[in-house]
């Protein structure tokens, strides 16, 4: 086992892991943040996409011990940074994302949102392309991106809005 | 029970729907994108161990024996369990019940289940894998259908012979049917259309793998937590396996991440966990590896199929005659019932007066296939919408034209004896035609560039429950509480289309609850009643019309109790947008949890039962009843591709897909279920290919290398949503989930015919051989006469 310190949702955590594990077991199974989700733990379907510094990366291609010194989003800290900041209900791009019908069996979304939220903080005004570029990486199997293209520019919408 | 007719012409509704029609959130969907939202694998319970599977790697062999010293030995490993743990069969169809958790002496693809093991954690599981000694007589293998069914030994299971003495040899089922004189009408007909075509085997590839968590509780109480779209089934199945009561047994399908017919059999991993609980007195969980999901498939069946279509100068069809082989896989899964379904249902939207099938399901040593979006009846759509695209061209008519002239209609009947209720068909048609300006544009595009068209139809739910009884097929309980919220309990799955929400939006429109003031709890066989399951398209069909009953039921006990305080007429009461209301005083006006207090008050604590049943339908004759559903949805679609002459690389750019489901009660979840299946669909064509090479080895099992499109690869999909209104379902709500899948695949293969001339039959299509087909083409041999 190794001890870990690692930066999550702006929580300093410190927890013991095994040190060939992922930083997807170790969010999933050590701290139970199990909104990132697992869909080949090979780095091909971007389901447990998480944001490091900012940026989205495959937490099943990263060491749980390579995530230390570096800040960590995962899905669950959308909504209490939303709020942090003053927001009511979600943040908006998991409020349109809701909104669009975006969200069938919603298990690819989480990691689906945060590349689009990585995108949106980058590129607040994204075309279409932009969006189908910075979402490529993130594999759905229900909904043929057509709500979830949708939702991403409704977010964008809002997003300008609330700066 | 809902009366078949409550919802004729008569029906109080149309223009005054409150909820139903219009766009709403689903109930569960910020719970999904917050990362909230259990799924299977999200469950970590105390003291839980986890289980892993040794699988065969062998396609076909006898078990000698199995040694699992070792394993046990090492540290942290808790049980083990090999096929003599298991011994009892089981199969989704309750006729063919051909498979075992763990093998029974024999392994029939490479990936058959031999032992499990539960341990500390999944590491120590697979190293105890590593030190079980499995001893194998290795058997010839079958990877083609054609030799698995000239080869009767060795056989891959062992089965009854038929009624004259023959052996089945490795035929899994075979029918063949015919309805009026096939033969006297190709020999009278103007022209005749004789093909091969061949589709390849496509596997669902859900983003969320299969998981299990299996409890046993010190009182003998069996829980398993399962990603399954079959709750029912399961529990059903797990009893028979283990030995116990069904009341014993509970299932419950947490959130689910995508099924698409992956997760609706009985998997193995179900009955280890049960069974490895029961052993160790500790919760077990196995998740399966995205290779092991491969390997599990039940996807779609490889197909070959020859067909003959005969027509009239007058663009009338004639005749259509199928002959089909069918490549199993290593187990039964749903086949039978594949087996009818590619003969069953293709006579619609367009008239064939006269039609025979003979299909051939064969075993093979291969994953096992199953039902995938459009089970069974997606191959032969392929193969019947491009003869349509080839006889118009021989009688000079428009593809769209010749489908309208052969359009069957409503209220009629098939061919094979299926009732027809509803059916927009043809405003489906005119939409595309319009949408895609085809008049302007078919046949008059450049070079490599191109327009097709096809249509299809698909059931709304199976008539006949997969294992014969009389009780209702769906069903419902509501509990109202005088907070003024409602519980709607039924054992309907969601897998992500909404069923939930389906339910509450009705209960939404019937009572006048707030959406948000609605609860629905869902597939735990320990709290809801039965429904059999998300397959086959009948959800919104029957849960729907199982929710209407229950709610209905409710409504009057409230509605009374409310006009006997206001002393008016019943039907003058009104249930919407939160409140109870009267028709003849507007001043009479109260919060619906006040209408709830009243009843509660007047008649006890309220709630109420509703469910579903189908009316008796099908064909008089054996297997008549398959294929046999309460209403069948329609769909035409028209794609555009562009086919690059140089690398043979053909683009679908755009898709326009009109549907007939009945009424959208939610249009944003339509077009949900329209955009996803003419994804899924369109991929097929030229990206995915669940190959399985002369080993028995998957040819990529993995989300890379089995090429799911990604939001570049998707075509622009235009979802235009057709309202026919169908007289029985909830609403007149019919499918939407499986049909427009279907005809999206001909479309693209007549799009490339339009492009550049050539006549693609033999899926996927891949750049060599739209090449090599180019390439005969310019050397003046017929056109598709490349395979």
């Amino acid at each position: 086992m190794r001890l870990l310190e690692l930066e999550i949702n702006g929580d300093r955590l410190h927890v013991a892991a095994p040190p060939h594990w992922t930083l997807l077991e170790v969010l999933r199974y050590e701290l139970g943040l199990t909104g990132t989700k697992q869909g080949c733990d090979k780095g091909d379907c971007g389901a447990c996409t998480v944001l490091v510094d900012g940026k989205p990366q495959l937490s099943c291609l990263m060491l749980g011990s390579a995530a230390q010194g570096h800040a960590i989003t995962t899905i669950e800290g959308l909504l209490p940074a939303h709020r942090a900041q003053g927001g009511a209900g979600a943040d908006p791009v998991q409020d349109a994302f809701d909104r669009c019908g975006a969200l069938q069996c919603g298990f690819c979304q989480p990691g689906m949102m945060l590349s689009a939220k990585a995108l949106l903080s980058e590129n607040p005004t994204p075309t279409s392309t932009d969006i189908k570029h910075a979402l490529s990486g993130n594999l759905c199997r229900c909904t043929g991106y057509t709500q979830i293209l949708e939702a991403a520019l409704l977010a964008a919408t809002k997003t300008e809005e609330v700066l | 029970m809902a009366a078949r007719d409550q919802h004729g012409s008569g029906a109080p509704w149309g223009a005054e729907f409150k909820v139903v029609g219009q766009p709403h959130r689903k109930i569960d969907g910020l719970a999904k994108a917050t990362g909230s939202a259990v799924y299977t694998d999200d469950i970590q319970l105390p003291g839980m161990l986890h289980a892993k599977t040794l699988r065969s790697p062998h396609a076909h062999a006898n078990i000698v024996s199995i040694d699992v010293t070792k394993a046990l030995e090492l540290e942290g490993v808790h049980a083990i369990i090999t096929g003599t743990d298991l011994p009892i069969n089981y199969g989704v169809i309750p006729w063919t019940p051909d498979e075992h958790a763990l093998a029974n002496g024999k392994v029939r693809f490479i990936g058959d289940e031999v032992a499990a093991v539960a341990a500390i954690d999944e590491d120590t599981a697979n190293a105890a894998l590593k030190l079980i000694k499995v001893e194998y007589e290795v058997l010839e293998a079958f990877f083609d259908p054609r030799e698995a069914l000239a080869k009767t030994e060795p056989a891959i299971h062992e089965q009854k012979p038929l009624k004259d003495g023959s052996s089945r040899g490795n035929v899994s089922k075979h029918v063949k049917l015919e309805f009026g004189d096939v033969d006297a009408a190709l020999a009278s007909s103007d022209v005749v259309v004789e093909h091969d075509y061949s589709f390849h085997g496509t596997t669902h590839a859900a983003i969320e793998p299969h998981c299990a968590v299996g409890q046993y509780s010190a009182d003998g109480l069996l829980t398993v937590h399962s990603s399954t779209q079959i709750t029912h089934y399961v529990q059903r199945a797990l009893a028979r396996v283990l030995e116990l009561p069904e009341a014993k047994v509970r299932v419950i399908q947490p959130f689910l991440g995508g099924a698409f017919g992956g997760k609706s059999d009985p998997f193995s991993l179900e009955f280890c966990v049960a069974k490895l609980a029961m052993i160790t007195g500790r919760p077990v969980k196995m998740l399966w590896t995205r290779e092991e999901v491969f390997y599990a498939h039940r996807g779609r069946h490889p197909m070959q199929l020859t067909y003959r279509t005969g027509a009239n100068k007058d663009g009338k069809l004639t005749a259509t005659d199928a002959k089909i082989l069918i490549d199993g896989g290593s187990y039964s899964s749903f086949g039978l019932v594949t087996t009818y379904y590619s003969g069953q249902l293709l006579t619609g939207p367009v008239d064939i007066p006269t039609y025979r099938f003979d299909s051939t399901r064969v075993f093979t040593n291969k994953p096992p296939c199953g039902p995938k979006r459009g089970h069974g009846s997606v191959q032969p759509r392929f193969a019947f919408e491009i003869q349509l695209d080839e006889i118009a061209e021989k009688l000079n008519l428009d593809p769209i034209e010749l489908r309208r002239r052969n359009w069957q209609g409503e209220q009629t009947k098939t061919v094979n004896g299926q009732r027809i209720t509803s059916n927009g068909f043809m405003q489906c048609l005119d939409l595309v035609e319009q949408q895609s300006d085809w008049k302007a544009r078919y046949g008059k595009l450049p070079d490599g560039r191109g327009l097709g068209v096809a249509g299809s139809m698909y059931i709304s739910g199976t008539n006949y429950p997969i294992y014969p009884n009389d009780m209702p097929q769906a069903g419902i309980q509501l509990q109202v509480d005088r907070s003024g919220r409602v519980t709607v309990f039924t054992g309907g799955n969601d897998i992500g289309q909404g069923s939930s929400s389906m339910c509450a939006y009705i209960v939404s429109e019937e009572l006048g609850v707030d959406l948000g003031d609605i609860r629905v709890i869902a597939a735990d066989t320990d709290l809801c009643p039965v429904d059999l399951g998300a397959y086959s398209s009948r959800v919104t069909f029957m849960v729907g019309n199982a929710t209407i009953d229950a709610c209905r039921k409710l409504r009057k006990q409230i509605c009374t109790a409310v006009a006997e305080k206001w002393e008016v007429e019943v039907a003058a009461v009104r249930l919407g947008g939160g409140l109870a209301l009267c028709l003849s005083d507007a001043q009479k006006t109260i919060p619906v949890r006040e209408a709830f207090q009243w009843a509660e008050a007047r008649f006890d604590t309220l709630g109420s039962t509703g469910s579903y049943n189908t009316p008796t339908l099908g064909g008089d004759y054996r297997g008549g009843t398959i294929g046999a559903s309460p209403a069948y949805s329609f769909t035409a679609h028209a794609a555009e591709v562009t086919v690059d002459r140089e690398t043979g690389r053909i683009t679908c750019e755009k898709v326009w897909c009109a549907h007939d489901c009945g009424r959208a009660l939610n249009p944003t979840l339509v077009k949900g279920q329209i955009e996803g299946s003419v994804y899924m669909g369109a991929a097929e064509v030229t990206m995915e290919d669940h190959g399985i090479n002369r080993f028995g080895l998957h040819s990529g099992p993995s989300l890379l290398d089995y090429r799911i499109p990604t939001s570049l690869d998707t075509p622009d999909i235009e979802a235009l949503i057709v309202e026919s209104i169908d007289p029985e379902g909830p609403y007149g709500a019919k499918e939407a989930g499986e049909g427009p899948l279907h005809s999206v695949i001909p479309a693209i293969a007549n799009a490339v015919y339009d492009a550049v001339g050539i006549r693609l039959r033999h899926l996927p299509f891949t750049p060599g051989k739209v090449l090599a087909a180019l390439e005969e083409k310019e050397a003046g041999q017929p056109a598709g006469t490349a395979s």
